[in-house]
C-alpha cells in the first residue's frame, strides 16, 4: 500500500481565478454570493449565485479551443495546469504517462451548452446546431481534454454522483494511487450550472435562498449555487519524496456510503456510516480531527441532520466546524474539490475558514461553527464532507503533511 | 368559490393518495400524510392551475408569507393570491 499525498493544487471558482486569491478570500471570510449576470435572470425568482466573475475565455484559449470547451471544461483546463505546473511533473516520461491517469467529478457536464442548443432548437427553432455540441456537453468533456493536454494515459474517467461526484473522484484517485494501480492522478471536480435552465431547475426544488446561505444558521433558508472547478495532484508519497516535490498534504482515508432511503431527504446514519468509515480507513482516532469542512448547504434539512450525525460520531463534542459555501456556493458536483481548497488552507496555515451570514446558534446544530471570520487553530488532521441528492455519501480524511 | 376550493382539494387529495371527498377544511397536511417533496409537488401544481406565485420554501414551510397550517388556510391564501392577480 502506498501513502498518498498532495502535490498539487488548482482552482477557478467564484472566490478566485486561482488558490492564492482563493486561500485570501478563506482567510479574509470574503463573500462571492451576489445578484447573477445570466440571460433571462427577470424569468427566475431564484436570482443569486456564486459566479466566477471577470472570466474571459480569450485570455486563456484560442478560437478553435473556446468552440471545443464548454465554460465547466474551460474552468476544469485551467484549473488542471495550475495544479500540474505546482506539481512539477512532466509526464513526457512514458513509463508515469502509460500509468498515471485522470478522475474528475461533475454532476451537469456540459450543461451549458446543452442549455444554449436547446434554447437554439425550440425557441430560436434553428434546425442546425454546432458540429461539436456532443463532444462539449458529454460529462466525460474535461476528463478527456485533461488526458490529452498532459498526455495521461494511464486510467481516466468520469464520476457523476450529485453533490458528492467530485469526493467521489477524489476517493477513487486516492484508492487507485494507494493501490499501486496509478503513481499520479489528476482528480477533482468542475461545475457550470449558472444558466437559465440550470437554474430553473433547481427552483422548482423550492429549496433555494432568495438573500444568502447560512449553514447550520437559525433563520436560514436555503442553498445558493456556485460555479467552477478545482483540481490536485494526488501521488504517491514515495514517488514525490524521491523527485523533492513539495508535499501539500497527505490523503489518509475515503469512506462510501449509501443512504439507501430517500431521494431528497438525507439520513442521519448514513452520514454517520460514511464519516466513521474514513476514521476507519485513515486509522484516525475522532480526537486528531481538528477541523471538519461540513456539507453544510444550508438548507433545514442537512444542516439539522449533519450535525446530528456528527455529534454522535465524535461522541458528542465535535471538533471546529465550517461550511464554505456560505462563500462560493454550492458548485454541485464540483463543491468538494474547491472546498478541499479550504482543508488544505487548515492544514497547511492552521487557519479555519469561516461560514459566513451566521445568525446565531440553532438548538438543531450545536456545532462549535466557525462563525463570520477564519479561526487560527492548529490543524494536523481534517474530514471533508459530501451527501448527495439520492443519498450517495463520500467523505475524505486527510493529514497535514 | 367552490371550484376554487374543488381545485385546491383535488390536487392535494392527488398528491396524498387520497379520493377528494377524503380531505376537509380543517385537515393538516400531517393528516393527509402529505410529505414535503409531496407539499413541493402541490404548489407547482397550484400555481399551475391558478396560474400565480405562491411564497412558499421547503426550508421554512411553517415561516413563510404562506399559511399551509391546514388545507382551510392553504386554500384562502390561494383565494387571496388570484385576487391579488385580478386586482
Amino acid at each position: 500500500m502506498q501513502r498518498v499525498v498532495i502535490t498539487g493544487a488548482g482552482t477557478v471558482n467564484p472566490l478566485g481565478h486561482d488558490v492564492a486569491q482563493t486561500f485570501d478570500a478563506f482567510r479574509e471570510g470574503r463573500c462571492a454570493i451576489g445578484p447573477m449576470d445570466i440571460r433571462d435572470v427577470d424569468r427566475l425568482t431564484v436570482r443569486i449565485g456564486a459566479q466566477v466573475r471577470d472570466w474571459r475565455a480569450e485570455d486563456h484559449f484560442d478560437a478553435r479551443q473556446i468552440a471545443l470547451y464548454d465554460r465547466s471544461t474551460q474552468f476544469a483546463v485551467v484549473a488542471a495546469a495550475q495544479a500540474v505546473a505546482q506539481s512539477g511533473l512532466r509526464f513526457d516520461d512514458d513509463d508515469l504517462a502509460l500509468r498515471a491517469g485522470v478522475v474528475l467529478g461533475t454532476a451537469g457536464g456540459g450543461l451549458t451548452t446543452t442549455d444554449d442548443n436547446y434554447r437554439a432548437v425550440y425557441e430560436e427553432r434553428k434546425d442546425r446546431v454546432h458540429p461539436l455540441v456532443v463532444p462539449r456537453l458529454m460529462n466525460s468533456a474535461s476528463t478527456s481534454h485533461l488526458s490529452m493536454i498532459h498526455g495521461l494515459k494511464g486510467p481516466a474517467f468520469s464520476i457523476s454522483t450529485a453533490c458528492a461526484s467530485s469526493n467521489h473522484a477524489m476517493g477513487l484517485a486516492f484508492q487507485m494511487v494507494r493501490s499501486g494501480a496509478a503513481p499520479v492522478m489528476l482528480t477533482g471536480g468542475t461545475e457550470a450550472m449558472l444558466c437559465f435552465g440550470g437554474i430553473k431547475a433547481w427552483e422548482g426544488l423550492r429549496v433555494m435562498a432568495r438573500d444568502a446561505c447560512r449553514p447550520f444558521s437559525i433563520n436560514r433558508s436555503g442553498m445558493v449555487q456556485g460555479e467552477g472547478a478545482a483540481i490536485f495532484v494526488f501521488e504517491a508519497r514515495d514517488h514525490a519524496l524521491a523527485r523533492g516535490a513539495d508535499i501539500l498534504a497527505e490523503v489518509a482515508g475515503f469512506g462510501m456510503s449509501s443512504d439507501a432511503g430517500d431521494i431528497v431527504m438525507p439520513s442521519q446514519d448514513g452520514a454517520m456510516r460514511v464519516m466513521r468509515q474514513a476514521l476507519a480507513d485513515a486509522a484516525m482516532d475522532p480526537r486528531e480531527v481538528g477541523y471538519i469542512n461540513a456539507h453544510g448547504t444550508g438548507t433545514a434539512a442537512n444542516d439539522r441532520i449533519e450535525s446530528a450525525a456528527l455529534m454522535e460520531v465524535f461522541g458528542g463534542d465535535p471538533p471546529p466546524v465550517s461550511s464554505t459555501k456560505s462563500m462560493h456556493g454550492h458548485l454541485i458536483g464540483g463543491t468538494g474539490a474547491v472546498e478541499l481548497l479550504a482543508v488544505l488552507l487548515a492544514l497547511r496555515e492552521g487557519i479555519i475558514a469561516p461560514t459566513l451570514g451566521f445568525l446565531g446558534r440553532d438548538p438543531d446544530c450545536p456545532l462549535d461553527v466557525v462563525a463570520n471570520a477564519a479561526r487560527r487553530s492548529r490543524v494536523d488532521a481534517a474530514l471533508t464532507n459530501a451527501f448527495s441528492f439520492g443519498g450517495l455519501n463520500a467523505v475524505l480524511a486527510l493529514r497535514r503533511a | 368559490m367552490n371550484s376554487l376550493a374543488d381545485t385546491v382539494i383535488a390536487i392535494l387529495a392527488e398528491q396524498a393518495l387520497l379520493t377528494p371527498s377524503d380531505v376537509s377544511r380543517d385537515q393538516s397536511l400531517a393528516d393527509l400524510g402529505l410529505d414535503s417533496l409531496g407539499l413541493v409537488e402541490a404548489v407547482f401544481a397550484i400555481e399551475e392551475a391558478f396560474d400565480i406565485q405562491v411564497p412558499f420554501n421547503a426550508n421554512e414551510p411553517g415561516r413563510g408569507e404562506f399559511d399551509i397550517s391546514t388545507v382551510g388556510a392553504i386554500i384562502d391564501g390561494v383565494q387571496g393570491l388570484v385576487a391579488q392577480k385580478a386586482a
